[in-house]
């Protein structure tokens, strides 16, 4: 029999659910072991970290030499500690420095410690709203790119670098951080003038989205490069870097405009209907209630695009810049370290991966925040 | 007019709020209003109803402009609705909407919805217009829930907030389309007795409902749409004790058979 006590219909209370639905043990029947074919696949998870963690851990950490002075010195410390060998990190500590200043005066390179710092301080405000004193904070961050800029540069009271100084990591944050910030204002505005009402607005929108996206980046890197010297007056010089800045801006907010488009046509026209009726302007409407929407909608298309963005900028080294990738092929020329490429490619991929991972992760942050149970 | 005996005598003034001259409105080739004349004066409550497809919803989102007529006049308030965008917004401003799908600001809380175009539209101080917002929050009685999104709420909940989100621009006519056609028939009534209390208040509504029972209590006007025309146009008393015309009779036992 059971043991249920009865109740008289419509009065019965709300049970605590069974222990093996909640906790630690509910986690992992639901999770884990759920089915057959989740056994297996827990199970085969586990086995392929067996195999691939240990000697992963080992290379990366136990048996890396940390300092050395060459590839051979790397090879006897190994040797003499009785270990296999691991990898060599002692060639990325000597090259540390030009992986992040490129060949930025070693004299004036606080001036990019500074940058880096204000960016920083820049980006909290945008980021996140719930700080004090954001208002302050936002003012900041519309000046900061101005004295960045300077800083940088040079001039005026500084001494000046040259563009082509630029290199390593502050050369990726450089484009990969004001094609982000550039692309996303002009992308908003070209998937705006693609819905206009007007035409020719709208061709022109278009034909530019169209256009940017049917070209790979490499060409639009050439184009800017070489090309526009035969389209500008003799005599102007036009900075590279500036031209690959606008470049990649482009190209991005090609990108954008399309994910947004896909974001503003997921806005049901009883929204815009009730602003109309309510007497918003058609400016009012989207800042209020249409773009907010959009947006929210499109942040994973964004922030994709963004990451893609990022990672593009290793293009450069295409047209002559040198970013980290770049930085790396060029220091395996020395013959003193010769051959240790996979170093190289690991250091730089761990860092393309923290930023990419870290947009990725602000981007799950911020839809969880802007989530209204809609 | 002869007045309902339970229902509470409204006034109606002689003052003509509303006035649609041979209207007419096609989309593409298509003729969906066919010379519509209307005459509202403030005050008055109208029900229009008809079979879906007479363009009823289409005839009262002229009025807001959220629909463009082709042919004929329509004046809101003496000022006549043209592409004059300044005449667009003055008309907005008078004239209050609540939609079937309510159509709230889903990223906004019910509080910051009634207090938007207020703010934007009418340049109230934030202070002042979230005032007036929950004012009008407890009238449509849902105060507690201001600080909720949209999202959280039932249908019904849903669309007092809409009704209140109107009424905070301070309206001198609402237009309600179909405003309880969404919504489960235990929340029907919670927003029909807001709908009458507003009536009751000297409102003046035109709602396009299929709620005869609304229709009933608080029109004085009953306006039957078919194919785009007005067929039939009187009291309710006379409209659904002895409609005139055939189609009327037709749509009447059809939806007061069951």
């Amino acid at each position: 029999m059971s043991t249920e006590i009865s109740h008289i219909a419509g009065e019965h209370p709300d049970l605590p659910p069974p222990a093996t639905e909640v906790g630690v043990i509910g986690w992992i029947r639901h999770n884990l072991f759920s089915s057959t074919t989740n056994i297996v696949v827990t199970v085969l998870t586990i086995y392929l970290l067996y195999i691939i963690l240990p000697p992963m851990l080992n290379w990366i950490f136990f048996d890396a030499v940390f300092s050395a002075d060459s590839r051979d010195d790397c090879r006897a410390i190994a040797k003499a500690a009785g270990e296999e060998l691991g990898a060599c990190w002692a060639f990325i500590g000597k090259r540390f420095q030009i992986f992040v200043y490129g060949f930025y005066p070693v004299e004036e390179r606080w001036r990019v410690n500074l940058s880096f710092i204000m960016m920083i301080a820049a980006l909290v405000p945008v980021l996140f709203d719930n700080i004090p004193n954001r208002k302050l904070g936002l003012w900041y961050s519309l000046i900061a790119p101005v004295i960045i800029c300077w800083l940088l540069i040079g001039g005026m009271g500084l001494t000046p670098v040259p563009t082509d100084k630029f290199g390593g990591f502050m050369l990726t944050l450089t484009i990969g951080v004001t094609g982000i910030v550039g692309s996303l204002p002009i992308g908003i505005a070209l998937a705006l003038g693609r819905q206009s009402h007007m035409p020719a607005l709208r061709m022109v929108c278009v034909a530019f989205i169209e256009f940017i996206r049917g070209v790979p980046l490499i060409t639009l890197l050439f184009v800017a490069s070489t090309m526009l010297n035969y389209f500008l007056p003799p005599g102007t010089t036009f900075d590279l870097l500036l031209r690959v800045l606008i470049m990649v801006t482009l190209f991005s907010s090609a990108y954008i405009a399309e994910v947004i488009r896909g974001g503003l046509q997921a806005i049901p026209k009883g929204q815009i209907e009730a602003a109309d009726s309510m007497g918003l302007k058609y400016w009012q409407s989207m800042r209020l209630i249409i773009l907010p929407q959009a947006l929210k909608i499109s942040i994973p298309g964004i922030v994709n695009t963004f990451i893609g963005l990022y990672k593009d900028t290793t293009l450069v080294i295409i047209i002559g810049l040198f970013d980290p990738l770049g930085m790396g092929r060029a220091s395996l020329a020395d013959t003193k370290w010769q051959g240790l490429s996979t170093e190289i490619y690991v250091f730089v991929a761990i860092f393309f991966f923290v930023s990419c991972f870290s947009m990725a992760r602000y981007s799950l942050y911020l839809e969880k925040k802007l989530h209204t149970g809609h | 007019m002869s007045s309902q005996s339970e229902a509470p005598k409204l006034e109606v003034s002689d003052e003509l709020v509303i006035k649609i001259k041979e209207m007419h409105k096609w989309y593409g080739s298509f003729h969906v209003i066919k010379n519509v004349n209307l005459d509202v004066y403030r005050g008055e409550r109208i029900v229009i109803c008809g079979p879906s497809g007479s363009g009823k919803s289409t005839l009262i989102r002229c009025i807001n402009r959220l629909e463009e007529h082709q042919q004929g006049d329509i004046i809101v308030d003496n000022v006549e609705l043209t592409n004059d965008l300044k005449n667009i917004d003055a008309i907005r401003r008078e004239v209050g909407m609540c939609f079937q799908h309510f159509n709230l600001f889903p990223h906004l809380t019910v509080l910051e919805n009634c207090a938007l175009a207020p703010i934007w539209v009418k340049q109230i101080p934030r202070k002042e217009a979230e005032a007036t917002a929950m004012k009008y929050l407890e009238r449509v009685k849902i105060p507690e829930q201001a600080d909720k999104f949209p999202g959280q709420l039932s249908g019904g909940q849903q669309q007092r907030v809409a009704i209140a989100r109107s009424l905070c621009m301070n309206p001198r006519i609402m237009l309600f389309d179909e405003p309880t056609s969404a919504l489960d028939p235990e929340m029907i009534k919670e927003v029909l007795d807001v709908m009458i209390e507003l009536a009751q208040e000297g409102m003046t509504m035109l709602c396009v409902t299929h709620e005869m029972g609304f229709a009933k209590t608080v029109a004085n006007r009953v306006i039957f749409m078919d194919g785009g025309e007005i067929i039939e146009e009187n009291n309710p008393h006379e409209f659904f004790d002895n409609p005139q015309h055939e189609r009327t009779q037709l749509f009447l036992s059809q939806i007061l058979a069951h």
